[in-house]
């Protein structure tokens, strides 16, 4: 099988993915060195779904996502730097250190978010789209969630509403298999999840998400078709996490083997194989990248240690426009 | 003299004139005419691009609303009354409210959102609601509650030029109520409390439906020679910490009257700001006046035991100066 | 001005804390007088000030701890002894308080305070706006506003609590008005802004001259020793033929500048003989008698513009006659110069007021609460009087005893006059 991709296409789509797997590593150590605290929720095993959708996309196009979000910022431009200043709390982080994890948000780059309440991101990205419709902006407004926010009210009151007011929005949904411990079979009584949108005269479709190509190719296509005809479309990347839920889940609700099972499916690897097979890389490039990444993982640590913590005498700022006190 | 629902008419019609960033959406907004029949004839005059019906979906498009504010549009969303807003909360309080904050700062919110509220018209427990002191209790918004025909029109203005969002709560009761309106003057302040009748006795402290019963406690009170100074918190959050104490400061006697449950209500906030900036001002422990702690019923003689009233009012103030 | 600066009390110390005032804004301070006590690792420790003179500024508070070396205070250097007023709470005048030096460069904008002591109520949170201070011409002292700290977060009465809203109490401290003497008639008897708006109140003072103020005090006490004190008086007419006649003696070999007065003989007999009538010579305090330590005989001296005041000549009953002669004439002197010390005004246990010079017979005075006696003498005058069986004249002065029927009684006071009777006759042993 060939991907049908340059060879620089194919570098970066492999430096992306690494760059994630890197970083979301990284975050396992320095979270058990309590430098990063409270939730978080790693892109380990999903990366090929972030990337592909990411690349996609174009850089004017509005991005709304999860809290699990690392790999989709990363993959924006915000920089690691930034991302970890922000995991550690600094005021250096993009967001000011006020958010933490679930929280990365880049006004300038368009990236909202980094939305901690599930399905709560849907109707913001509709609003997105209304605005920009509204002011006659060709502009997408991706929206990320996963399988557990397709049980939620506002998913679809969302879908409702984006095909009847024909907003641009652009629905993705990672479907991992899972709403945090809840399996998909039993939290949703359709596990097709492609079969909702259509009910809302959405067209939807469904993809492999460990496959980096697929992806980008679908997104791209689906992506125009919004941008073109203004009116919403929905996509289901099926994908798999390798790791827990967040930092504290036992993963009492699956099987060691089951994850096992899905781990030969990893993305990186699997592209890897390929883009090596089809003569596109070579090992020496892997290593190049592997190299690259780590010095610019290291950076991003550096640069986050060296980060002030915001004074407390601010903690009134960022509340309103103006200091009401 | 104008209505109430004219004034907020009128300031909606100039918004939707003179900035082509705003928009209003909600419930029975367009053809309906709105359900207090403070929309009609927008549809007709601005089309359905500016005047947008929405389907029954509070969450979503109060999201919608702050999606499209942060897109850069200047959205008014009218969630019909405060009683279907509980299906947003998640919306206010998780996204309007913080993501200027979490963002570090980066984010803008300026959505304006109204809301009918309180009871009187029989309308049972799930109509009849005041939740005002649950939006001002949640720091990242703002609330106003207008109670005169002025303010109605003066308030939704100065919300939606505010790059914050903000909440308007109007008293369902008040929108047929009759009032003077200037469109050209110069409008003080929103977030500032107003002294509706200046005394010297004790202050009755209201907000939204309860000044008017405020006022006419005071005309009642001052036959027996006692004399009310009325304070309308106009702000809900902010609340005017000045003027409020000011007042007690000059009356000594406070009796604050809110159509919301005593329990953690914002008349219970009034009480806990003067304790603390007008203790050595107060010859009289602080009264509140509050709706009984039951929900709303539908008969007409319970719903007026329930709701606070003139009487209530002028009781409260008569033992606070009587001193028994 | 001087500075009174923290000292360093030994080699290791780097700081310390001001742990208390020993002296208040206004107060004379001489070379060697303890100023203030200061905390340090190894305890309390009293400071000396090294200036004599006035007390102008204390800038530190009690309980700061400050860097050695920091100013504690400024003393503004006076060469002679002035006034210096005693710290009495208000309500507990005696004529022997009352201020009667004269003038004083006084700011009479705004409360009477220092920077200091304004800053201290601030800190407390004391409204001094109204309030009368204990110092010099009603200034506030530190100690003022630490009790009206204290009054205001403390109940007034010990062990029980007045009910009284916070407005209440905030304008009856600012007024003066005593809570526990107004009833209240708010809710369970709770004390509302209107009951002390209503109650009696003392004049506000504005700018008062000294004599004035020295009247209104005296009215103080003098209603307060009509209202508390049982008075009995028995009265006595003494033949002071033998002491004049002694005197007469005695100062034909003195210099004009050492003669004798009658008054001095008069005064050390009723020191000598309260010797053995202490219960005349004590004062009554919180319901109870508390004998004096020492004979020290308040004399009252009459002002110009109309003041009186009693100042105490210490330890009356010892020493030579002369001395006392000496000590009687600076005391009268100073007295009217305004010039007394506070030594003077606070200690004298009887009071002996002698009118003889205004040539009335006699007197029938009131007591100076605390103490729980006075003695009023006539002018000696030429009366008939019968002698031997024959009708003859003689210098004959008639002396009143008022008594606190609390503490003595008619029988006491009698033996009291007869003896100073007795010691008039043999003044040589005075």
């Amino acid at each position: 099988m060939t991907l049908y991709i340059s060879r620089d296409h194919a570098l970066d789509l492999l430096r992306q993915m690494i760059r994630i797997r890197r970083l979301e590593e990284k975050s396992v150590e320095l979270y058990s060195k309590q430098k990063i605290r409270g939730f978080l929720h790693l892109y380990i095993g999903e990366e090929a779904a972030g990337v592909g959708a990411m690349r996609a996309l174009r850089e004017d196009d509005n991005i709304v996502a999860t809290y699990r979000e690392h790999g989709q910022a990363l993959v924006r431009g915000i920089p690691a730097g930034e991302i970890m200043a922000e995991m550690y709390g600094k005021a250096n982080g993009c967001s000011g250190g006020r958010g933490g994890s679930m929280h990365l948000f880049s006004a300038k780059r368009r990236f909202y978010g980094g939305h901690a309440i599930v399905g709560g991101g849907l109707p913001i990205a509709v609003g997105l789209a209304l605005a920009d419709k509204m002011k006659g902006e060709a502009r997408v407004t991706a929206c990320f969630f996963g399988d557990g926010a397709t049980d939620e009210g506002e998913f679809h009151e969302s879908l409702n509403l984006a095909a009847l007011w024909k907003l641009p929005v652009l629905f993705l949904c990672e479907n991992n298999q899972y709403a945090m411990g809840t399996a998909l079979d039993r939290h949703v009584s359709d596990s097709d999840i492609v079969n909702n949108p259509p009910a809302y005269g959405i067209p939807s479709e469904s993809v492999n998400g460990m496959d980096v190509v697929a992806v980008e190719r679908a997104v791209h296509n689906a992506a125009e078709s919004v941008r073109e005809t203004s009116e919403p479309r929905f996509l289901e990347l099926r994908t798999y996490r390798f790791r827990a839920h967040s930092m504290y889940d036992a993963e009492l609700y699956r099987s060691k083997e089951e994850v096992e099972e899905h781990k030969k499916h990893d993305p990186i690897a699997n592209f890897q194989e390929r883009a090596m097979s089809d003569e596109l890389i070579t090992q020496s490039d892997i290593d190049t990248i592997e190299a690259d990444v780590a010095k610019e993982i290291a950076e991003a640590i550096e640069f986050a240690e060296r980060g002030e913590w915001e004074p407390v005498e601010d903690i009134t700022r960022h509340i309103y426009a103006r200091d009401l006190s | 003299m104008t209505a109430y629902r004219d004034a907020v008419r009128t300031a909606l019609q100039t918004l939707l004139r003179e900035d082509p960033r705003v928009f209003l959406m909600g419930e029975d907004v367009g053809r309906y005419g709105g359900p207090y029949a403070v929309s009609k004839g927008l549809l007709k005059e601005f089309g359905e691009e500016r005047v947008r019906d929405t389907p029954l979906c509070e969450s979503t498009f109060v999201g919608a609303g702050i999606g499209a504010a942060l897109g850069g549009m200047r959205p008014i969303v009218e969630v019909m009354t405060v009683n279907f807003s509980l299906l947003a909360l998640d919306q206010v309080v998780n996204n309007a409210a913080v993501m200027r904050h979490m963002s570090g700062g980066q984010f803008e919110i300026p959505i304006a959102v109204r809301m009918a509220t309180g009871g009187g018209k029989q309308l049972a427990a799930q109509h009849s609601h005041s939740l005002e002191n649950w939006y001002a209790h949640i720091p990242g918004i703002k609330v106003l509650a207008p109670a005169t025909v002025q303010d109605a029109h003066d308030m939704l203005l100065a919300a939606v030029e505010d790059p914050d969002p903000v909440f308007i709560f109007e008293h369902q009761m008040l929108y047929g109520m009759e009032g003077p309106l200037d469109t050209e003057a110069t409008p003080p302040s929103p977030w500032k409390a107003a002294i509706r009748r200046s005394g010297s006795d004790v202050s009755l402290i209201a907000y939204g439906g309860s000044v008017h019963k405020a006022l006419t406690a005071a005309e009642k009170l001052e036959k027996e020679r006692v004399s009310a100074e009325v304070v309308d918190l106009r702000s809900l959050r902010p609340l005017d910490r000045e003027t409020i104490v000011g007042s007690v400061s000059r009356t000594h006697r406070a009796v604050v009257i809110d159509e919301a449950w005593k329990t953690g209500s914002l008349a219970s906030e009034v009480s806990a700001i003067l304790a603390e900036d007008a203790f050595y001002e107060l010859d009289a422990p602080v009264v509140r006046v509050c709706t009984l702690e039951v929900p709303i019923p539908y008969a007409k003689h319970l719903e007026e035991a329930a709701l606070p009233q003139v009487d209530r009012i002028v009781e409260a103030a008569k033992r606070s100066v009587g001193g028994g | 001005m001087a500075e009174f600066v923290m000292p360093s009390l030994g080699a290791d110390m780097a700081a310390g804390t001001l742990a208390n005032w020993r002296v208040a804004l206004g107060d004379t301070v001489s070379r060697g007088d303890i100023i203030a006590e200061v905390e340090t690792e190894k305890g309390l420790i009293e400071v000396e000030v090294f200036e004599t003179g006035v007390v102008e500024a204390l800038l530190v508070a009690e309980g700061e701890k400050v860097p050695v070396g920091t100013v504690l205070a400024e003393i503004r250097a006076v060469s002679a002894a002035v006034s210096a007023p005693a710290s009495v709470p208000p309500s507990e005048s005696a004529p022997g308080d009352i201020i009667s030096s004269g003038a004083s460069d006084v700011d009479l904008d705004g409360p009477m305070a220092s920077p200091a002591v304004r800053r201290r109520a601030h800190e407390l949170g004391v409204f001094l706006g109204g309030v009368e201070g204990t110092g010099d011409h009603g200034r506030i002292t530190l100690d003022d506003v630490q009790h009206l700290a204290g009054a205001k977060a403390a109940p007034i009465a010990s062990g029980d609590r007045v009910r009284i809203s916070p407005y209440a109490r905030r304008i009856a401290t600012e007024r003066g008005v005593d809570v526990l003497r107004i009833g209240g008639t708010g809710p369970g008897g709770a004390i509302r802004a209107s009951d002390v708006l209503g109650a009696r109140v003392p004049e506000p003072r504005k700018s008062v001259s000294a004599a004035e103020r020295m009247q209104s005090a005296i009215a103080a006490a003098m209603t307060r020793a009509n209202d508390e004190i049982p008075h009995y008086y028995v009265e006595h007419s003494i033949d002071m033929g033998n002491a004049l006649a002694w005197l007469r003696e005695t100062n034909a070999s003195l210099s004009v500048a050492e003669r004798l007065v009658s008054g001095a003989v008069v005064l050390r007999a009723v020191a000598r003989a309260l010797r053995k009538h202490k219960k005349l010579n004590a004062t009554w305090q919180g319901g109870e008698v508390v004998p004096s330590d020492g004979i020290h005989v308040g004399l009252a001296v009459s002002l110009r513009g109309g003041g009186l005041v009693a100042p105490a000549l210490r330890s009356t009953d010892e020493g030579s006659l002369s001395d006392l002669m000496a000590r009687m004439t600076d005391l009268v002197s100073r007295a009217r110069a305004g010039a007394l010390r506070s030594s003077e005004m606070t200690s004298a246990t009887i009071t002996l007021t002698s009118l003889g010079e205004r040539g009335v017979e006699s007197v029938t005075p009131i007591i100076f609460p605390p103490q729980v006696a006075i003695v009023g003498c006539g002018a000696t005058l030429e009366r008939p009087w019968v002698v031997d069986g024959q009708v003859v004249p003689r210098p004959i002065m008639r002396v009143t005893l008022g008594a606190d029927h609390r503490v003595t009684n008619g029988h006491q006071g009698a033996r009291f006059l007869s003896a100073l009777d007795g010691l008039l006759q043999e003044p040589e042993k005075l």
